[in-house]
């Protein structure tokens, strides 16, 4: 040892540096931890991230003749459809995100992602997760050029979130939930926390005829068909394009 | 409402069937497209050179030039175009807005003429994208610049509801807000300089009796130098306790570098104090007083260009540490390759391989003391091999360093240029207050929406045209989106303003109403409403409009007289006959504009309906008051 130190004061010196280390490892250490932070001002560095955006993944619709035939609508509406379809999407598919942005412009009080969830859910039958300009133009011709019964099925669809034929109460207070998140928070009279609650109890009330906790497909459209109201508000969608 | 999704309205409309099953209510009639015309393509011809484009397109946005009857005033009969004597230079960025729904700033164009052009066809510059946004304000910037004389104000207007603790910790954080703040910032400043110099100063040899040694400064004058740096520390630490008070987060001040160069600097005066003159730390004692040297860090809130550097030095964290990880490699390579050549010289200062590492850093840096020379030949190629990788080595990682530190200053310097936050928040409370404009629209026309449906059925053109606001198609078919959603929901969109002050009277659950008719009218609207609408929904036996218009109205009023009212239903009684209907409609209708526009009592529908038999005389009367 005494090869290296040569009086008193080398070794005091060294006790110094060992302790400036050992503070400057600490320091580094509870900033490592988060107990304090480090970073000075330069703040505003950001870091850009690149996302890997599908735009080189381009789907084509199948020809118009095609979707003519397969669909209700005439060559004027696919045309108009398409356009709108293509300028918001130009990949030519949507997916989730997309969807509930360009869902989100139409109510700007509320929050309607977990509507446009949901409706995603129902537009995209093969559940590949994107929702193709076919997908797209099926739906619309069920519910706009569809007859009644095709509009409740599609209804029905969409409520049943697990399809498994049935609604159960859970399933319609989550869609409950989320048509009552798009009013937003300034609604008059002021929005209770069981408002959906009870908007389901009624609903299962007038729709379960048997009792038995779940909504199937007949009840459904049964109950549907005996109501005025509904059987009303579906005609709206007669002349919606 | 944005452009790019106006031709997915006809979705949203097809996504509410989820609504229909659900909703309790009936919802309301869809707004017609009286002349179904198909989508057609309109020519704007643009000094001479022609742009076509859907007139679908330009009716996405309702209230710029184009996309509303403003357009008409140009449209030229003989050519069956619309002409707009402008520059079409400029107008290509114009319709590309249309279209794209993203307004760009072309960076040749002049910006005086460009915000004229936005000006001419009614559009706001704050929507401009956010890629052209900062080309595009720094441009206006200089600009303005180059119109005024003296500069723009640059103190910050002092908000008027700050508190004391917000005022202190804005005078720390800017010390040009006020005086006191100069003062402050140049208090303490003086102090820091003042404590290291009394620590340069304190081992200065000052002079001494003859016989003894000289002694440092610090020693003879003990006392002084103790009361100088007890001073300085009481500065720090009151400066310390009030910016931890000032702080608006406590816990993040805590957290961030300068408070803790602050603690540093402050800590060692308080252990020294505590610690007793023991020998076993006087090791940790020596350690104390370098430590004082750290409060010449707090002249780094003082120097922005200190700040920089210790930032650049962080950013550089890995060609630095590249360049201290290339250099270590190098020394233990030479140093060994140094001690294996030198090792049969005698009297060699290379004693081991350690040793030659000093040797070796100072070739290295080309720094050369001299203390350590080689003599053997072998010793000397190598000398003189290091010496040369050594310049390569820390030459390479320098100019990465260099470029980065220039690159952040010069960003540093745009950011005080741009006063970035402040204009930041001015465009988006402007971009904000066009949004809600569009939310607002709807609650706007809820009001005056209910009227128009009750002159479309009476079949009196010029009414409706003297007092149907003119919303395009979409908007309408949007309102009627957001109409059957509250509808569904069996509540109500109201306006922010209105929510809060309904929210305050949340205990006033006492809606009185003058309407004698309406029997049982207390609690809350929203079931009264729905008892009111499902009652008439039988349909009126002579009149042609269909159920949804009867449950249209029943005012309320608030007891404490607000003037603002919720919604305004007009109350139609089942037995009129349908002409005498459409005079109770109008008649209540334009009470009801009445009731908007003056602060007055509303007057309530059965007496309206007494009066008229007189009614050609109160019409009137009304129509004047309401218009």
């Amino acid at each position: 040892m005494h090869l290296f130190f040569q009086d008193k004061w080398e070794v005091e010196g060294l006790q110094t540096v060992g302790i400036l280390l050992v503070v400057c490892s600490s320091l580094k250490l509870m900033h490592f931890l988060g107990l304090i932070d480090l970073s000075t001002a330069g703040k505003t560095n950001d870091s850009v991230e690149d996302d890997f955006e599908l735009s080189t993944v381009c789907h084509r619709p199948e020809s118009m003749d095609k979707l003519q035939e397969q669909t209700k609508f005439t060559k004027k509406e696919l045309q108009v459809l398409y356009r709108g379809f293509k300028n918001e999407c130009p990949s030519g598919v949507v997916n989730e995100e997309n969807f509930k942005t360009i869902y989100s412009q139409f109510f700007p009080q509320g929050d309607s992602s977990m509507y446009a969830h949901f409706l995603f859910e129902a537009f995209d039958t093969n559940k590949n997760g994107s929702v193709s300009f076919e997908d797209f133009v099926f739906g619309l011709s069920i519910i706009l050029r569809g007859t009644i019964n095709d509009r409740l099925n599609w209804a029905f669809n969409l409520y049943d979130l697990n399809k498994d034929g049935c609604i159960t109460k859970e399933e319609m207070l989550d869609i409950m939930k989320s048509i009552y998140d798009m009013m937003g928070k300034y609604t008059y009279p002021t929005m209770q926390d069981d408002a959906p609650r009870e908007h389901v109890e009624s609903f299962f009330q007038k729709m379960d005829r048997n009792k038995d906790g779940v909504v199937t497909i007949e009840e459904f459209i049964e109950s549907c068909k005996k109501d005025e109201n509904i059987m009303q508000s579906m005609q709206l969608f007669d002349n919606v394009i | 409402m944005a452009a790019g999704v106006a031709a997915w309205l006809p979705f949203a409309r097809a996504a509410a069937i989820g609504w229909m099953p659900v909703a309790n209510l009936p919802m309301p009639v869809a707004p017609t497209e009286k002349n179904k015309r198909q989508d057609e393509l309109i020519i704007l011809n643009v000094s001479g050179r022609r742009f076509e484009t859907w007139r679908n397109t330009l009716d996405r946005y309702p209230d710029t030039l184009l996309g509303s009857s403003e357009k008409e005033f140009f449209y030229n009969e003989e050519t069956k175009e619309y002409f707009f004597d402008r520059d079409p230079d400029v107008f290509r960025s114009i319709l590309n807005f249309y279209r794209t729904g993203k307004l760009h700033y072309p960076r040749y164009e002049c910006i005086s003429s460009y915000e004229e052009e936005l000006a001419f066809f009614g559009i706001i510059p704050e929507i401009i994208g956010d890629c052209c946004y900062e080309e595009y304000k720094d441009r206006k910037r200089e600009n303005a610049e180059r119109l005024m004389d003296d500069q723009e104000d640059n103190k910050d207007a002092k908000l008027p509801n700050m508190t004391f603790r917000e005022t202190m910790w804005r005078a720390f954080e800017n010390p040009h807000t006020s005086t006191m703040a100069l003062v402050f910032y140049y208090v303490t400043g003086f102090f820091i300089a003042v404590s290291v110099i009394t620590n340069v100063v304190e081992t200065v040899p000052c002079g001494s009796s003859p016989n003894q040694k000289e002694v440092p400064c610090g020693e003879r004058y003990t006392v002084a130098f103790f009361c100088m740096d007890t001073a300085c520390v009481m500065i720090f630490t009151v400066e310390y306790l009030m910016r931890l008070f000032a702080a608006p987060s406590r816990y993040r001040f805590m957290r961030s570098v300068m408070s803790i160069i602050d603690v540093v600097a402050i800590l060692p005066y308080y252990i020294g104090l505590v610690m007793t003159d023991n020998e076993d730390v006087s090791g940790a004692f020596v350690t104390l007083r370098v430590f004082r040297v750290f409060r010449i860090f707090k002249f780094s809130r003082h120097s922005q260009g200190l700040r920089i550097l210790g930032y650049t030095l962080k950013s550089c964290a890995s060609e630095l540490g590249f360049l201290l990880f290339s250099l270590t490699m190098a020394i233990i390579i030479f140093a060994t390759v140094m001690f294996y050549a030198e090792k049969g010289s005698s009297s060699s200062k290379f004693t081991s391989i350690p040793a030659s590492f000093w040797y070796t850093i100072v070739t290295m840096t080309t720094l050369g003391y001299g203390d350590m020379v080689p003599k053997t030949i072998a010793g000397k190629i190598f000398g003189s091999i290091c010496s040369l990788s050594g310049v390569l080595v820390i030459a390479l990682p320098v100019p990465v360093i260099v470029s980065n530190f220039s690159r952040i200053y010069h960003q540093n310097q745009r950011a005080d240029k741009r006063r970035a936050q402040k204009v930041q928040k001015a465009r988006l409370a402007r971009i904000r207050i066009t949004k809600t404009e569009g939310s607002n629209a709807f609650l706007h026309s809820k009001r005056n929406g209910l009227f128009n449906e009750a002159l479309e059925f009476t079949n009196s053109t010029e009414e409706e045209q003297r007092l149907s606001k003119s919303t395009s198609l979409l908007e309408s078919q949007h309102h009627h989106l957001l109409h059957c959603l509250e509808k569904t929901t069996n509540h109500e969109f109201v306006d922010e303003q209105y929510y809060q002050q309904s929210y305050l009277e949340a205990g006033l659950q006492n809606y009185p109403s003058r309407s004698p008719s309406l029997s049982s009218q207390d609690g809350v609207t929203g079931t009264c409403c729905s008892r009111r609408s499902k009652k008439h929904h039988t349909p009126l036996p002579n009149a042609s409009a269909p159920a949804h218009m009867q449950p249209l109205t029943h005012t309320h009023t608030h007891q404490q007289g607000l003037q603002e009212l919720s919604t305004i239903h007009i109350q139609t009684l089942n037995i009129l006959p349908a002409m005498m209907l459409k005079f109770c409609n109008q008649f209540s209708s334009q009470i009801t504009t009445a009731i908007i526009s003056i602060p007055t009592p509303p007057v309530t529908t059965p007496e309206g309906d007494a009066h008229l038999p007189a009614a050609p005389t109160h019409q009137n009367v009304v129509k004047v008051s309401a218009l």
